[in-house]
């Protein structure tokens, strides 16, 4: 049984004492989480509509994990480095389209074209978070380009606070309320299942962006070109492929999701400051290797997979426990999971690997 | 004046001197080699040309102009095309998008699907495989992917990175014999490097030797191929 599971690639060849312990840690910890969703489960404490409406809001909150996991994934893809300052790129665009927003509100347009307001500030704020982003690879991180790995990593750090203490120099440490359209307020009733309209009006918009991001990537010659350079830049070049041009136009696209998902962000919570960025940023990251650092899909589905997992988690797993005030935890598990996930499976659920034959 | 001029050329790597004053040229419609043992700079050269490696005196110029201040991916756009060594198959790339990345520099669309039904053509296997990921291919089929990509881009001057490494005897014979019918047939300009010299020279006009960075001797492919010192050295005669 053993060798069987030794052969089939299951076990490690070589069974190690500390192998020995993870696994029964984790054995240990998924035993924890059954019993702990049993448990909730027969306490019977919320209905199953309530279950359909914490799934939903962890879509919500997923998919706007996943717009800005699709950056760390994409740099990774072509750099293989972790571009942490990824959540102040994002928290640039959603703060800068606060004035914007206000503009707008303030003219009565908000609320007369709800849509067209939103196009317009996602647009804004993809813009001014493309140009961070642009700029912060052109500035911190181009000339690192041949530095060790951890260098580049480190410059990411400082780049991130540097951001967040321009914003907070620039525009103060307050909360800003960021408005809403009427038109976004209120509820869509599914039958008993009451859905925020302002879900509803993030999830197209997420969908829609990460479809237009998949077309992009498998069918144009931009995109062929992106995926030539993250497998090898050096064939890559011999082919022709403007190499920094690529890496450019990736941290723009980066950059653009992130912003466009600020202001949706901004929207689901109503609220932009200039700290914003760090926690979704690091709950995105955990997405983009939940779901198989460089991997475009696996961004996708490691964001939609974390929000929801957030989101019905702590009723979930630990109500049943007995945890008072379980959905202070949610971090906590979002975290948690990240690091199973890199003990486990570092190559997160789609990560793959080709094998080269020479 | 030739089609490609490598004239005087001095290239570093760091602080290693690998090229000590190379001149080669390249003739349209030939097919010139570059034989060598290991380590005698004949990759060095190459990837001057491509201009992944700039010389520190000297120049590469196809036409008379000077390339030196051209980057490398704008070189492949003048029609400088290299097929790297170890072939650079994009793995995860299918067998059709590999072929696509080759014509990367070229916009003419009834151009780009008359060659890549020209490469089908030649590369029957590669038709067949078109929806396989570049990875999958064994290593003969991958070699003559990198060629058929290395075509797509319609080169003036086709740069081979030792083509026959590591290929099983049978195929680096075809792979040669694809190697002469592309310049027989489709008129294509080569420039081979190879470390098997004999099949090298049998397909080309004309040969250098290239030895620890210096061009040693160089001629006819038929004269070289009788050379004593060349027979003695890398022919194992």
């Amino acid at each position: 049984m053993l060798e069987t599971l030794q052969r089939r690639r299951i076990l490690p060849a070589r069974l190690h004492i500390t192998d020995l312990i993870m696994g029964v840690v984790g054995l240990l910890l998924v035993l924890l989480i059954v019993y702990g969703s049993i448990r909730s489960l027969a306490i019977g404490k919320y209905s199953g509509v309530q279950w359909l409406s914490f799934v939903v809001a962890g879509l919500v909150q997923g998919s706007v994990y996943a717009l800005i996991a699709l950056g760390y994934t994409l740099v990774y893809g072509i750099l293989r480095m972790i571009n942490f300052a990824h959540g102040e790129i994002f928290m640039a665009g959603a703060f800068t389209t606060y004035f914007l927003a206000e503009s707008i509100d303030g003219r009565g347009w908000l609320d007369a074209h709800p849509f067209l307001s939103l196009i317009a500030m996602m647009l804004f704020a993809a813009l001014v978070s493309m140009l961070v982003a642009v700029m912060l690879e052109r500035i911190a991180y181009r000339p690192l380009r041949g530095a060790p790995r951890l260098i580049p990593l480190i410059t990411a750090i400082g780049a991130s606070f540097f951001l967040q203490y321009t914003f907070r120099g620039l525009y103060g440490s307050g909360v800003e309320r960021y408005p809403r359209a009427e038109a976004f307020k209120g509820d869509l009733m599914l039958g008993s299942l009451a859905i925020p309209k302002v879900d509803l009006v993030v999830i197209v918009s997420a969908v829609v962006l990460m479809l237009a991001l998949y077309f992009f990537v498998q069918r144009t010659k931009a995109g062929m070109a992106m995926r030539a350079v993250s497998e090898d830049k050096r064939v890559a070049a011999l082919m022709g492929i403007d190499v920094d041009g690529v890496i450019v136009m990736t941290f723009g696209i980066g950059g653009a999701l992130a912003g466009a998902a600020g202001v949706l962000y901004a929207l689901i919570f109503g609220q932009v400051q200039f700290f914003m960025g760090f926690i979704p940023g690091l709950k995105a990251f955990t997405a983009a290797v939940l779901g198989g650092i460089g991997n475009i899909p696996g961004a996708m589905l490691g964001g939609l997979f974390l929000g929801i997992v957030e989101s019905v988690g702590p009723f979930l797993f630990l109500e049943g426990l007995g945890v008072p005030s379980p959905n202070q935890l949610k971090d906590a598990i979002a975290f948690t999971l990240l690091v199973l996930v890199l003990i486990f499976r570092p190559t997160g659920i789609l990560g793959e690997r080709v094998t080269k034959r020479a | 004046m030739a089609l490609l001029e490598v004239d005087n050329v001095h290239s570093y790597y760091g602080n290693i001197h690998a090229l000590k004053g190379v001149t080669v040229s390249v003739e349209a419609g030939e097919v010139v080699t570059l034989i060598g043992a290991n380590g005698a700079g004949k990759s060095t050269t190459l990837k001057t040309i491509s201009g992944l490696i700039r010389p520190r005196e000297g120049a590469v110029r196809l036409e008379g102009d000077d390339l030196s201040s051209v980057p490398a991916h704008a070189i492949v756009a003048r029609g400088l095309v290299q097929v790297p060594e170890g072939r650079g198959i994009l793995g995860r790339l299918s067998v059709q998008e590999n072929l696509e990345v080759g014509a990367f520099t070229r916009n003419d669309k009834p151009g780009i699907a008359e060659d890549l039904e020209m490469v089908y053509t030649t590369f029957p296997r590669l038709r067949e495989r078109r929806r396989q990921a570049g990875g999958t291919l064994s290593g003969g089929e991958q070699q003559m992917l990198a060629i058929g990509r290395g075509l797509m881009a319609r080169p003036r001057v086709l740069l081979l990175d030792e083509p026959s490494m590591g290929l099983a005897p049978i195929l680096v014979e075809e792979i040669f014999a694809i190697i002469q019918r592309l310049n027989r047939d489709q008129a294509t300009t080569i420039l081979l490097v190879e470390q098997n010299a004999k099949a090298a020279l049998e397909v080309a006009h004309r040969g250098y030797v290239l030895e620890t960075g210096s061009i040693h001797l160089q001629g006819p492919a038929r004269q070289l191929l009788h050379d004593p010192r060349v027979m003695q050295a890398y022919l194992g005669a």
